[in-house]
């Protein structure tokens, strides 16, 4: 099972920031492990982001992006309490969803 | 003719002048048990490198500020033993002198004991101006030959320093490249080359 | 004729014949002319830059996913014993209590009869407490790119709890006081093929081994730079390495064998190092690069 995401989410005037870190491997397929063999890929394919019940992102990244990754954006029109809803996808069908209210 | 003495405490109070007080003693002896207890061959970095030779020793008991005699003499003894190449050439080729001085690899655990070993000079020399991403442990050699010219004398002196530092400078932070090994007759003269030749971007 | 006399009381360990026999004396190096050496301080643009990233990255740093981790083990009943960290290690501050105790180590730990440093003292509890097997803790103990054990998270579980704290290692507890010592003689103790001891590198001000800056371990703003930012999350690979972890990687450079997990060789470097840096604020775990 995937590890859990930590989201932060907190309100500055109208603006609100979140900060996603995501726990995986993030594997490009291009890596090879001490012994020489490939390391199969393994990364995350698609991402969205929920926010009091109204998606706000859904992104596909790919092998890119970093091991542990971090997102981060400001948006407008949150309040505090709203719902943070993060789930994402691997291209091994793994999954995981975090959530956290705006603080 | 010479002959040895070798005197197990008679000779303790020629050092103690230089040495600190017991209880730094006492402290040295436990940090030298525990580092033999608690360390583990990997590698090709065997338990043996845990000892120190007898110049290390002296190193390390005198807080690298060896009383001036015992310097003197050990500093010769160092020096004798750098052996200078056959043909009496002591300049190599400088282009291969800057790899070597760009390489720092080499006797670490993850190190593969078959490659052949690196200068590391850079790690702690500025050397040729065009590498900017250079150490600041030993001094610059930015135009070493230029300033000192590549005389017989001079061209022996580098060789022999990167043979063996400590027959300069016995406690010297720089390694003994020749005299562990790390580096062959071929290595210190393109090195010395990259020091002295006046094409070397060192000297231009 | 004429005799030398070779120091030998100081000298037993002596084993390679460094002192050779040869009376004539050392030849003086040419002299060199008045040695012009350019500005040897290049604007380290790479490194600032670094830093200003560094600092972003701090506000979201991936350690904290280890530290998620390292909670969640902490407090759960885990290992042959079935019983939870929280509720049967003192890190010296009482057991379960870790507000501040990373700081606080290493210390003497009575029922252990050893100073240790924290990653060692939570080892001691996993084996002592929870019943897991040293050896077994000890086969893999740091983390690679694709496995990160279970110290590593609890580490920097803990050390996240002495976030914005001063470091306060007790050192006048005799026996943190005699690990100081050892440990000080430890980082001064040259060897191994290159004559390199941890001095050699970290015992003065303002050095670098190409552009990376060199703390000098004697001082407490140059200690504390080899204390802050561990256990830190490595970018290169993502990695999460603890301070134990960074002592061997010292040793290898100095081309020395490889110390034991959790001896008293590294606590004791430790206690010397992190005492030194005492009354520095420790800002909790890091990143680096």
């Amino acid at each position: 099972m995937a590890d859990p995401m930590k989201i932060r989410a907190s309100l500055k005037g109208d603006v609100a920031e979140i900060r996603i870190l995501m726990s995986h491997a993030m594997e490009t397929g291009q890596r090879k492990d001490a012994a020489g063999a490939t390391v199969p890929p393994h990364f995350i394919q698609s991402m969205t982001v929920t926010v009091g019940g109204k998606k706000v992102i859904d992104g596909q990244i790919g092998t890119s992006v970093s091991r542990n990754p971090v997102f981060g954006f400001k948006m407008k029109g949150a309040k505090v309490g709203d719902k943070v809803v993060v789930n994402w996808v691997d291209n091994k069908g793994d999954k995981r969803t975090d959530e956290v209210a705006v603080a | 003719m010479t002959k040895k003495i070798l005197l197990a405490v008679l000779a303790a109070p020629l050092l103690t002048a230089a040495l600190p007080a017991a209880a730094d003693a006492d402290y040295r002896a436990k940090a030298v048990a525990t580092l033999k207890k608690d360390f583990q061959p990997r590698g090709q970095a065997s338990l043996d490198r845990l000892a120190e030779d007898g110049l290390q020793t002296v190193c390390n008991r005198t807080g690298n500020k060896p009383p001036e005699y015992l310097a003197k003499q050990m500093e010769a003894d160092q020096l004798a033993g750098v052996k200078y190449p056959a043909d009496g050439k002591l300049m190599g080729d400088w282009r291969e002198g800057e790899k070597l001085a760009q390489s720092g690899r080499g006797f670490t655990w993850t190190d593969n004991p078959g490659l052949p070993v690196g200068g590391n000079c850079y790690n702690c020399h500025q050397i040729a101006p065009k590498e900017t991403s250079f150490g600041t442990v030993g001094p610059s050699l930015y135009q070493f030959g230029k300033l000192r010219g590549n005389s017989p004398d001079m061209q022996k002196y580098a060789y022999s320093k990167i043979w063996n530092s400590k027959a300069y400078n016995l406690c010297s932070e720089m390694p003994r490249f020749g005299h562990v090994g790390a580096l062959g007759e071929k290595q210190i003269k393109d090195l010395v080359a990259l020091l002295l030749d006046p094409e070397s971007p060192v000297n231009k | 004729m004429k005799y030398r006399i070779l120091v030998l009381a100081a000298l037993a360990l002596a084993t390679q014949p460094a002192v050779a026999q040869n009376k004539r004396p050392a030849a003086k190096p040419p002299a060199a002319k008045a040695v012009q050496v350019p500005a040897a301080e290049v604007k380290d643009a790479a490194t600032l830059e670094f830093e200003k990233f560094r600092a972003e990255m701090e506000d979201s740093n991936p350690a904290e996913l280890f530290e998620m981790k390292g909670e969640e083990q902490w407090k759960s009943k885990r290992g042959p014993k079935n019983v939870a960290l929280a509720e049967s290690c003192d890190l010296g501050l009482g057991v379960g209590k870790i507000e501040g105790a990373y700081v606080r180590m290493p210390r003497y730990f009575a029922d252990a009869d050893a100073v240790m440093d924290a990653e060692r003292r939570i080892v001691w509890c996993m084996v002592e407490k929870q019943g897991f097997k040293f050896d077994d803790i000890a086969k893999q103990p740091f983390a690679n790119e694709t496995f990160t054990p279970d110290i590593t998270n609890l580490v920097t579980y803990v050390a996240g709890h002495s976030r914005n704290m001063k470091l306060d290692v007790p050192l006048k507890d005799p026996k943190v006081h005699e690990a100081y010592e050892i440990g000080k003689e430890i980082a001064a103790y040259r060897a191994g093929p290159y004559d390199f001891s941890c001095n050699t590198c970290h015992g003065s001000d303002g050095k670098r081994i190409r552009m990376q800056n060199l703390p000098n371990l004697s001082t407490p703003t140059g200690a504390m730079g080899g204390v802050q930012g561990w256990p830190g999350y490595r970018m290169t690979g993502g990695i999460m390495l603890t301070h134990q972890w960074r002592m061997g990687d010292c040793f290898r450079q100095q081309r020395f064998p490889q110390p034991k997990y959790a001896s008293d060789a590294v606590s004791y470097l430790l206690t010397y190092m992190i005492g030194n840096a005492n009354g520095q604020v420790y800002k909790g775990p890091g990143i680096k690069r």
